[in-house]
């Protein structure tokens, strides 16, 4: 009795198992997701980290960017191939002689997600709300040129009818600068100037209440080419096609799914399955393989932001400019971005990445490590003798890692000085830096705006973003005056000269400018790579590769 | 027996106040804090970031205040996520990690039983060792290794299921099968133990020689003592496939709980950390509760009615 029951539950086991490889195997015939999304026009993104918000007003990552990208839309757009601004909310504007005042005149058909016209006191509203002291919002200096901004920002002044942006009328705007700002345009794109519309901010609170809730599915009012229809944290923020958008008939997308991927490795595995059409990221290893295997999904082009090291100049030997500059000039930055990163990185030669909006640094930093080596000579170090052991602070990453122990490897071939390396977790990094607890630190900045001087202004003395205790004068002035500066030759010659000093002085050691890597589907089409990493989501397509 | 359960419920609370305590002060220790990124924050946005935060206030008057709105259930709102606060993300977190814990428990136990069942019942046969071997690669290979691996297989290979996400039955396969792979093999190698213990004993030998079916004796008589040392390891293993799956949830993409947990230690949400280790904290607590009653069902010795 007993082996007849046994024999049966064998073959009925069996044939369970054969049944669950046949139905498994029938899933593995269907379609993917990106052959099921290029039909019905959906786009499937993988979008880094989830969003913290999305709030155009708070949000401070890329993620949150490039969703914000396909919600809202500024006073202008820009051509995702030459970053010409181009109308967007505003069908035309006026430039005063003297750059300080900017008329925009609105399309009469632009709609938020509601239906309701979008208006210049919506403008007037959103600018009102970012620069409120108690919103706290950390990208409201974005919006400092306009005049008397930042005195309301920081509760100087309470009185908002006094800064320069005023509603004419509907469909009229003015901005009164104070001073002449030649990425207003461009900066339209940044999230930190989008319209947001009174009446779902107020539904939820004040004007300047943080994470009021006016940002969920169904709160949101958006007037870009798409409208919020879905975020599940941690799974996918979906948004649909906005029919009462102006250029509804230009937008060929039904709907763009946005997936969180903190995990790179998980990204480009999602990549290969068909999950998604286009990455954020990719991991750094796999790009040999896509070289060889699939360069037609590898998109490697530069990016807006500089790798670089800060030195301390408060803490010896960095006290001492010519130690500084023999360090510098001794760092073969050629040979890090071939044999290191390996991403297509430029070896840079000054802060500010070439060609940014027509500016490229006139002074750069060589590798000429006889130099260096006469200059340690010269601050009292002959081939690096009596020199004590130097640390080098980086945040806990491979790549940072493997880029350090080339460069220590470099410093001690060339000047025979000893580089120790320290790595911390991030937060901790950061509170170092702050305090200036360091002797030399990687570091990075991104650019925010298409402008110089956004990397520049980070040198100020006393600046936030300075980290190195290095002052000059000469330096401010210069930055200052071509901040008031007109005329645009003049503007970069002045700013020419402020890198000049920072090159000569160097407090800060540039490495290389960034590239962007990701993967993508050739059914998308549309997508330009550019340096800000912009996305004009209406332009974008999806069809048969 | 409710009297125990009331005494062990009510010493809860003084554990749970002293670790919200060093939890508190803990975090504040460390470098850094919420509010630092790479891009400075202007002092006049500081300020009000730490006014609006409470964070302006010395550290006594926080803890005094951040311990009295805990008294009222209240967790306080996330500085890194506050689209939410911290108790709404912990409701909507914790039910994914539980339903991923769950499945890797029904993994872990019926992969476990089964192998620890076979391998003790013919001690030192090929079977045995088969089944032990096995075992010994599940403790052996750590779940960021076994998860891409079987997405390598089923996911990329076979395209049999999805490589990550938690929105199909589907997706859910992957992950559990990872994250209970490890206790399956403790599982296996205790029951083993276990079984083998039992099976020498008097009253098997008896039931034997009464004639019963061997598959009787062993899942009647075996079983329920040789699963002692199973349910002891249950509790914490319970509280580990909770906790401890940061690991399989990053690789997957599953937005639990665990995730969040080792995210708010990097980004220094401080609300965040204290919420969730006290939830967890209180999860352990409580497993261990369930552990010693259940012993107590199982075995009539440990009981403690009397005691």
């Amino acid at each position: 009795m007993d082996t007849v029951n046994m024999r049966c539950r064998r073959s009925a086991g069996a044939a369970f198992l054969i049944l669950l490889v046949f139905s498994l195997a029938g899933c593995g015939a269907r379609e993917t997701r990106v052959q099921q999304g290029t039909r019905d026009g959906v786009l499937h993104i993988g979008n880094d980290a989830e969003p913290q918000e999305l709030d155009p007003h708070l949000v401070t990552g890329v993620p949150e960017h490039r969703i914000l990208l396909s919600l809202f839309e500024g006073l202008t757009t820009l051509d995702p191939k030459t970053l010409e601004p181009k109308p967007g909310v505003a069908e035309s504007w006026t430039v005063s002689d003297d750059q300080l005042v900017y008329t925009f005149t609105l399309r009469k058909d632009a709609r938020w997600s509601d239906g309701s016209p979008v208006t210049a006191q919506d403008f007037v509203y959103a600018w009102q709300r970012i620069l409120s002291p108690k919103l706290a919002a950390e990208y409201a200096y974005m919006l400092h040129c306009i005049q008397n901004a930042k005195a309301f920002n920081v509760g100087a002044l309470t009185d908002f009818s006094q800064v320069g942006a005023k509603a004419l009328d509907d469909y009229t705007l003015q901005v009164t600068l104070a001073h002449p700002t030649p990425s207003l345009l461009s900066m339209q794109v940044h999230s930190s100037w989008f319209p947001v519309k009174r009446a779902s901010i107020e539904k939820h609170g004040a004007i300047d209440v943080r994470n009021s809730g006016w940002t969920r599915p169904g709160e949101l009012a958006s007037n870009g080419p798409f409208k919020l229809t879905e975020w599940k944290p941690g799974l996918v923020i979906v948004v649909a096609k906005n029919e009462h958008y102006w250029d509804a008939t230009s937008v060929k997308l039904n709907a763009v799914r946005f997936y969180p991927m903190e995990d790179l490795q998980t990204e480009e595995r999602s990549f290969r399955s068909g999950d998604l059409h286009i990455t954020g990221d990719m991991p750094i290893g796999k790009i040999p393989v896509y070289q060889r295997e699939n360069s037609a999904a590898l998109v490697i082009h530069p990016y807006l932001g500089t790798y670089f090291y800060r030195f301390n100049v408060t803490k010896p030997p960095f006290t001492d400019a010519r130690v500084r500059k023999a360090f510098a000039l001794a760092l073969n930055r050629d040979e890090i971005v071939q044999n290191v990163t390996k991403g297509g990185e430029r070896a840079a030669s000054s802060f500010v990445p070439p060609d940014t909006a027509g500016y490229t640094s006139a002074n750069a930093m060589p590798y000429d490590p006889d130099q260096a080596r006469k200059l340690l000579a010269e601050a009292g170090f002959p081939n690096g003798q009596g020199l004590p052991p130097v640390e080098l602070l980086y945040n806990t990453s491979e790549n940072h890692k493997l880029i350090a122990e080339a460069a220590a490897e470099m410093w001690k071939k060339e000047l025979g000085v000893m580089v120790t390396l320290l790595n911390q977790d991030w937060k901790v990094y950061l509170s170092s830096m702050n305090a200036l607890d360091y002797q030399m630190a990687r570091s990075a900045w991104v650019g925010d705006v298409l402008d110089p001087i956004n990397f520049l202004e980070c040198f100020l003395t006393g600046g936030g973003n300075n980290r190195t205790g290095w002052s000059s004068p000469q330096y401010d002035d210069r930055i200052a005056q071509a901040q008031q500066a007109a005329d645009a030759g003049e503007r970069n010659r002045l700013l020419n000269e402020a890198e000049g000093i920072l090159l000569d002085e160097a407090p800060i050691l540039p490495v290389y400018t960034y590239t962007r890597k990701f993967l993508k589907s050739p059914a998308l089409k549309g997508w330009e790579p550019n340096i800000l990493g912009y996305v004009l989501y209406k332009n974008l397509s999806l069809g048969a590769s | 027996m409710i009297a125990f359960v009331a005494r062990r419920l009510l010493q809860f609370i003084p554990v749970l106040f002293v670790i919200a305590t060093l939890t508190f002060f803990l975090v504040r220790l460390a470098p850094g804090g919420p509010f630092d990124s790479e891009r400075a924050v202007s002092p006049e946005v500081r300020a009000q970031l730490d006014a609006q935060y409470h964070l302006d206030a010395p550290l006594a008057v926080q803890y005094r205040d951040y311990m009295v709105a805990l008294l009222h259930g209240d967790f306080g709102p996330s500085f890194k996520n506050p689209s939410r606060s911290v108790s709404e993300w912990i409701v909507l977190r914790f039910p994914i990690s539980l339903e991923l814990g769950a499945y890797a428990l029904v993994v872990a136990l019926s992969i476990g039983l089964v192998a620890g069942v076979l391998a003790s019942t013919r001690p030192n046969s090929i079977r045995d060792h088969a089944a032990m071997s096995f075992a010994m690669a599940g403790i052996c290979i750590p779940n960021f290794v076994l998860g891409p691996l079987l997405v390598l297989v089923f996911a990329l290979w076979l395209r049999w299921l999805p490589v990550s996400g938690w929105d199909s039955a589907a997706c859910k396969v992957l992950p559990s099968i990872t994250l209970g792979a490890m206790y399956a093999a403790y599982i296996a190698r205790l029951t083993r133990g276990g079984m083998l213990e039992v099976l020498a004993q008097d009253f098997i030998r008896t039931a034997r020689a009464r004639g019963l079916s061997e598959a009787r004796i062993v899942v009647r008589h075996g079983l329920r003592n040789g699963l002692q040392p199973v349910v002891a390891f249950l509790g914490p293993a319970a509280a580990g496939l909770l906790t401890g799956s940061f690991a399989v949830e990053t690789i997957f993409r599953v937005p639990g709980l665990g995730r969040e947990f080792v995210q708010a230690a990097f980004n220094r949400d401080y609300t965040m950390i204290i919420g969730t280790v006290l939830f967890y904290a209180t999860l352990i607590l409580l497993f261990n509760l369930l552990v010693d009653l259940a012993q107590a069902w199982l075995d009539p010795r440990a009981r403690h009615d009397g005691a």
